[in-house]
């Protein structure tokens, strides 16, 4: 536990406030009472979640537990049967996003990757970021088959946007590669870039570090922490939890489609309920033993066996 | 069928780049176009003797004859000898229908197919020794020619490319027969602007149409409503120069694609195509049977052709199909370059991003929706455009609108490569050449058989298409590997992924 507060002491702005307990205005992001069934399971059973502007919230729990549901539900890839989301563009702009198609909430301003890396495999490293670059640029067909000016400038600053982003991400190297030629961890990072690209005030990033080795996570960190730095919150789905415990400022636990702990990395691990979660065993006397298991890495192993 | 890439490392290694690119069987030593950019390039320039190849086979000197008969070559070399096959009796005795078999008999058992088999033996050889001597240059070149590409750009070859492909365009029907002339602008002519539209349907937003025709027929019908009083029983209440009927018609095509699409292109793949092929049947047979609108299966008789008399300039376009052919060249220059700058563009690249993967491409903030109208709708002004050409030039009927003709459209498409502009417009040269060459030796029934051989055995052995876009072919390949889908066509994930 000491281990794990070291870690965050070590990140800009880890603040004590819980996200339940501060004004509407400091958020970015409230899904109120979300229900998604598909037939008869239901993978998402009333959750409730709060992200405060900047901050960095990491949504962790076993598989099936309904993480990636909750960001198809963000995302507006699933339409949940009740409840609502509202996203703060601008700290005076609610807007409600259940209802409203994915491209359109990307360009409010949700940006996300895929937990089973999407990219465009046949495009250029470039050109993946670009689409990305290119969301809210309104040129047509006839300024771009007549070269008109205002479209030259578009394309021209949407490459110089995508060009820094792949340098913020490691990846000037590879301008000019096939997303699909890259190595995995890198394909990673382009899927971040590309998601930057939008311009989002808020990120959701679907198990970044998933298949990545040691040094690849602790990059992946500080990039998450850098991007955190430049004022847009990220949303992070995580099964790695030393990650999870270095970057993040809180941690909202799922389980069964429900929300079962919220709060601190610290206060979360000491939780029994997640640690039942985790472990499958209850522990009442919250020994260090419970503690010490889940951040020591093993969690992923635990929930692939359970699965 | 799958040749393992490493499969043959030493002669793989010889053959390099251009063994690659000749072999059309498949796009084998598949990093060959990309790796132009910088592979190949620094590869070329750490070893310029070339002794040492990439595969780090064996030495140059110890060159030997079973380079000539790897799998890929002997593969080649089967399909030529079927295509010979093919050719002799394409070309033998027609056929009757008591002896259905007889007329393919006499043709196989005559001294001709020796003949074709040895031409086929001979394409083989020379194929394969271009192969190696285009190998052998490109490794002798390669330290010279890097610097010089560098400085021109790489996009100074395909110039000079469709420079010669243009003066060949231009001079082509002044040397051939008048009956030949007509073919190149009915038949070629317009099929390849068709094409072009259709492409951006098929090729860019990976969607499929199957009922493109029918824009074609909005275009046709339009003219003959605006221009004349006599050609259809329903006519305007004035007559137009067919040139303002272009914006007309660009417009109803146009529109009729968005009132077409607004409802289905949230349907995926072969839901569409279903759609499409049921809207090109209602205008098909809404012409063929509408008697008191379009002078039903008769057709319309007596649009004028096209004139121009505009600041000084007098011009009528008659029975010669020269002009016409030269208007046509114009306007498919026209629209190639205005295509190639809309493929480049962001427009371009979110097409790119739905083919590949839709679901990303919604996340990413590529409004999927409009995009795909936005594709239907240029497509089909296109097909309308063409419409009006067609009417003005000939004399048309519903049959010109039929099933088939849009099939032979998406033939074409596929057939000289999806997503490559060039590639459909080799695609209508050889499509409707080889219906122009069958025109006096095979029956029409029998024509689309011709065309199924030639699209079948395409299929099998080069389905990227005669000339593949660049993009193209790298889906192709990667979908062979197995990663992502090569379009959209096929069943695509919905939803998240869990």
């Amino acid at each position: 536990m000491s281990r794990a507060g070291a870690h965050r002491s070590g990140v800009p702005g880890a603040r004590r406030p819980r996200a339940d307990e501060t004004a509407p205005g400091e958020l970015v992001v409230e899904a109120r009472d979300l229900a998604l069934r598909f037939g008869g399971v239901t993978s998402l059973d009333g959750v409730s979640l709060r992200q405060r502007r900047g901050e960095i919230l990491a949504v962790i729990g076993p598989n099936g537990a309904g993480k990636t549901s909750l960001f198809n539900c963000l995302t507006g890839a699933y339409r949940p049967q009740q409840g609502s989301v509202t996203f703060w563009p601008q700290a005076d702009r609610p807007t409600e996003l259940v209802g409203r198609r994915p491209h359109a909430i990307t360009r409010l301003g949700v940006a996300r990757t895929f937990q089973n890396i999407r990219l465009f495999p046949a495009l250029s490293a470039l050109e993946n970021v670009q689409i990305g670059t290119e969301v809210r640029q309104r040129y047509g067909p006839v300024g771009a088959i007549l070269g008109l000016p205002h479209a030259r400038r578009a394309e021209r600053d949407g490459v110089q946007r995508a060009l820094s982003l792949l340098d913020l991400v490691g990846l000037s190297h590879r301008t000019h590669e096939l997303a699909a030629s890259l190595p995995y961890g890198e394909q990673r990072r382009l899927e971040i870039a590309r998601a930057l690209g939008t311009g989002p005030s808020l990120l959701l990033l679907d198990e970044p570090a998933a298949g990545t080795n040691p040094a690849e996570k602790r990059d992946l960190a500080a990039l998450i922490t850098r991007i955190a730095g430049t004022g847009a919150s990220v949303l992070l789905i995580e099964h790695d939890m030393r990650l999870v415990m270095s970057v993040a400022t809180s941690v909202v636990v799922l389980n069964f489609g429900r929300v079962i702990a919220h709060g601190t990395p610290g206060e979360v691990q000491r939780d029994p309920a997640v640690i039942e979660a985790y472990l499958g065993v209850t522990d009442d006397t919250g020994g260090d033993a419970g503690i010490a298991g889940i951040p020591a890495g093993p969690g992923a192993a635990t929930r692939k066996d359970v699965r | 069928m799958s040749t393992p890439p490493a499969g043959q490392p030493g002669p793989g290694g010889q053959l390099g780049p251009g063994g690659a690119a000749t072999v059309p069987l498949r796009t084998g030593g598949s990093p060959s176009g990309p790796a132009d950019a910088s592979g190949s390039g620094s590869v070329d320039a750490s070893g310029p003797a070339g002794s040492s190849g990439p595969a780090g086979g064996p030495a140059r000197p110890g060159w030997h004859p079973a380079v000539l008969f790897t799998p890929a070559r002997l593969r080649q070399l089967g399909v030529l000898l079927l295509l010979g096959v093919l050719a002799a009796i394409v070309t033998g005795p027609t056929g009757n229908s008591d002896k259905p078999l007889q007329a393919a008999k006499d043709s196989i058992v005559d001294v001709r197919i020796v003949l074709y088999l040895g031409l086929a033996v001979a394409l083989w050889v020379v194929l394969v020794l271009g192969a190696e001597l285009r190998g052998a240059l490109e490794r002798v070149s390669a330290p010279v020619r890097a610097p010089i590409g560098a400085a021109y750009g790489r996009r100074g070859g395909p110039i000079v490319l469709n420079l010669v492909l243009l003066a060949i365009a231009i001079v082509a029907p002044l040397v051939v027969s008048t009956a030949a002339q007509q073919s190149m602008v009915n038949d070629i002519g317009i099929y390849a602007l068709l094409a072009l539209g259709l492409n951006v349907v098929v090729g860019y937003a990976g969607l499929l149409d199957l009922g493109y025709i029918a824009f074609f027929a909005i275009g046709a019908y339009t003219t003959a409503y605006f221009t004349s009083q006599t050609a259809m029983p329903w006519h305007a209440p004035f007559t137009l120069n067919p040139f303002f009927v272009f914006p007309i018609a660009l417009i109803l095509a146009a529109l009729a694609g968005v009132i077409l699409g607004a409802p289905t292109l949230r349907l995926r793949g072969d839901y569409l195509a279903i759609v499409t092929l049921g809207f090109g049947e209602i205008i098909h047979l809404l012409a063929n049977n509408a008697d008191n609108i379009t002078n039903g299966a008769r057709g319309a008789f007596g649009v004028p052709h096209l004139s121009i008399d505009l600041l000084g300039i007098d011009y009528k376009w008659g029975i010669d199909p020269l002009p016409y052919y030269y208007l046509l060249v114009v306007i498919i220059v026209g629209v190639m370059i205005a295509f190639g700058r809309l493929e480049r563009s962001r427009i371009g690249r979110s097409w790119a991003a739905i083919r590949e993967d839709e679901i990303a491409a919604e996340a990413t903030g590529v409004a999927t929706l409009r995009m795909k109208l936005l594709a239907f709708a240029i497509g089909a002004s296109v097909s309308g455009f063409a419409g009006v050409l067609f009417a003005s030039k000939q004399f048309f009927n519903p049959q010109s609108f039929s099933l088939q003709a849009s099939f032979f459209v998406v033939a074409v498409v596929i057939f000289g490569g999806m997503g490559s502009r060039l590639g459909v417009l080799v695609g209508a040269v050889v499509l409707q050449g080889l219906a122009f060459y069958l025109r006096d030796k095979a029956p029409p029934a029998d024509r689309y058989i011709y065309f199924g051989a030639v699209i079948v055995i395409m299929m099998i052995f080069r389905p990227q298409g005669l000339v593949p876009s660049r993009r193209r072919r790298r889906e192709i390949q990667l979908a062979e590997e197995g990663i992502g889908a090569a379009d959209s066509l096929g069943v695509a994930p919905t939803g998240g992924q869990q």
